[in-house]
């Protein structure tokens, strides 16, 4: 068993809609997505974004893909249009998710 | 098999991609992505001021150079590029065309601007606030589907030019067109679907926004390929680029692709079906070719998306920076400063030190940046008071600490976007045909 970052099992890509940001994560390799499963669960990532999500998190499994969806809700500090944050599509928010720890 | 190519993902794509694409891949339809949220707003203020006008600012840069190769190649091009004005657009584009000698057959096709249809007082947005919080209201358009634009590939146009329709519909409609599939058969329509949706974003498919040196290598990105699809009758679609190109389609940047601004993925509205991206499955069947099948959808949203724009006010932002070892102590007093000068007149004022916490409001590794950018910005209903924020900034050149340098400001108009929902019989489609 090994803690590593998710950086370097999975990749990412955000999303935006609204105030709503998603971000997928996708194993490198199939063989991690059982772990990714049961340990990076929506309270975790919540948890982990904290500074950053306001609203809730819900995580959409992929089994036929091997990906997961997660789906954040005031994400952007008021929506994409009307934010006034540096990152106002949240687009980088994918790294922080990735800076996430996970025992493999 | 159709062969459909994705020219550009957004309106200010690079061009030379979709030149490659006409002129090597064989494409029976090239599509245009070139319509953000926020465009047809700024558009429509356009139209209002000169009737001519109100379409991408882009058009005659981006189709003036590819006209020739698309007529002599045959190619079909599809875009949204019309935006508040699609007939003055095509207008344009038939000018272009005589401008340089050549005939051809445009189809402009309008029906979604429902700006003067609306009933602001008794529509709600998707989140339930009343309109009428949100005025002004400078843009109001509907998001059209498959059946705007199958009239015009019926009259076999050359260039097919839209306002506001799905991104995924520009690539469904001619697939329909095509094969004459059956647009109740939702599995067909539900896999269309996610063929337009994986090459919407052009580059964001062939390795573009994807690279990440030592995790996810991406060959000669400055010369990144766009993609094509090679679609067969039973909807399976093969999704690569061309083989000289930079870039790279694999599992990886498809699933990447797949998810993007996806909530549900096995409920993705769009005017043409409810499609289900979960059942889908995909191989990579050679280097750079990954053959995707299996979404499916069910029935048609009885309600159309209205994306509907207004005056938000304006942005006021301000930017200083500061170097060494000393310099975060440094940027933070100056945005003590910054705060301490505008609390009066600019209450929600946001300071962010950029290089340290300005995009995720945290860290999530310690190490002490040598550069630190302070950021102020606030949204202000008055011009005036958002300008503020730029000059308090640019004062820290003399009145405030150590060592800033690079101060820069602006002061925009900010177009916000609320969403709300309308009666498909409440839309009319034109499509008008031009020589």
């Amino acid at each position: 068993m090994a803690t590593v970052k998710l950086l370097h099992i999975a990749h990412s890509r955000t999303g935006d809609k609204g105030d709503t940001l998603n971000f997928s994560l996708i194993p490198y390799n199939e063989k991690d997505y059982a772990s990714i499963a049961e340990q990076v669960t929506s309270e975790k990532v919540k948890d982990h974004l904290q500074a950053i999500i306001k609203g809730e998190v819900i995580r959409y499994d992929l089994p036929n893909l091997h990906a997961f969806n997660f789906v954040c809700t005031k994400a952007l500090l008021g929506g994409v249009t009307t934010s006034i944050a540096w990152d106002a599509h949240g687009k980088s928010i994918s790294s922080a998710l990735l800076e996430m720890e996970i025992n493999i | 098999m159709l062969r459909i190519g994705s020219g550009a993902g957004f309106a200010g794509d690079r061009i030379d991609p979709a030149i490659s694409l006409i002129e090597n891949a064989q494409l029976d339809y090239l599509v245009l992505e070139g319509l953000a949220e926020r465009t047809i707003a700024l558009s429509q203020k356009q139209k209002q001021k000169d009737a001519n006008k109100g379409y991408n600012e882009y058009l005659e840069d981006r189709v003036r150079p590819l006209l020739p190769s698309l007529l002599k190649n045959k190619v079909k091009l599809i875009t949204n590029m019309g935006a508040a004005n699609p007939i003055a657009a095509a207008k344009t584009i038939l000018q272009m065309a005589r401008d340089l000698n050549l005939t051809c057959k445009v189809a402009a096709v309008s029906g979604d601007d429902v700006l003067n249809d609306l009933n602001f007082h008794q529509f709600e947005t998707e989140d339930g606030e009343n309109l009428m919080t949100f005025e002004p209201i400078v843009s109001a358009n509907a998001y059209l589907g498959i059946e705007a634009i199958l009239p015009a590939l019926e009259a076999d146009v050359d260039v097919i030019i839209t306002g506001r329709v799905a991104d995924p519909s520009l690539f469904l409609a001619p697939l329909i067109h095509h094969f004459q599939w059956n647009q109740d058969d939702f599995d067909l329509m539900g896999q269309g679907t996610l063929i337009g949706h994986l090459l919407e974003c052009a580059g964001q498919v062939t390795g573009g926004y994807f690279a990440d040196p030592g995790l996810k290598e991406v060959n000669n990105l400055a010369d990144l390929g766009f993609p094509f699809a090679i679609v067969a009758e039973d909807g399976k679609a093969i999704i690569t680029k061309l083989p000289n190109s930079g870039g790279v389609v694999n599992t990886q940047t498809v699933k990447e692709q797949l998810l993007y601004e996806v909530h549900d993925p096995s409920q993705y509205y769009t005017p043409d079906c409810i499609a289900n991206f979960s059942t889908a499955q995909m191989e990579e069947i050679k280097p750079n070719e990954v053959l995707v099948w299996g979404a499916t959808g069910k029935r048609k949203p009885d309600r159309l998306k209205v994306s509907i724009g207004y005056h938000a006010g304006y942005l006021g932002e301000g930017m200083i920076s500061y170097a060494g070892s000393t310099a975060v102590n440094r940027a933070k007093l100056a945005e003590w400063v910054i705060n301490e000068r505008l609390r009066a007149n600019v209450p929600q004022l946001r300071t962010d030190l950029i290089g340290l916490t300005a995009l995720h409001h945290t860290t999530y590794t310690h190490t002490t940046p040598y550069e630190v950018t302070v950021r102020a910005a606030a949204l202000c209903k008055e011009e005036q008071t958002a300008k503020m924020i730029g000059h308090e900034v640019e004062a820290l050149y003399t009145n405030g600490p150590a060592g800033g340098g690079g101060a820069r400001k602006k002061t925009e108009e900010v177009i916000g976007i609320v969403s709300t929902f309308i009666d498909r019989s409440a839309i009319t489609i034109h499509t008008e045909i031009m020589e």
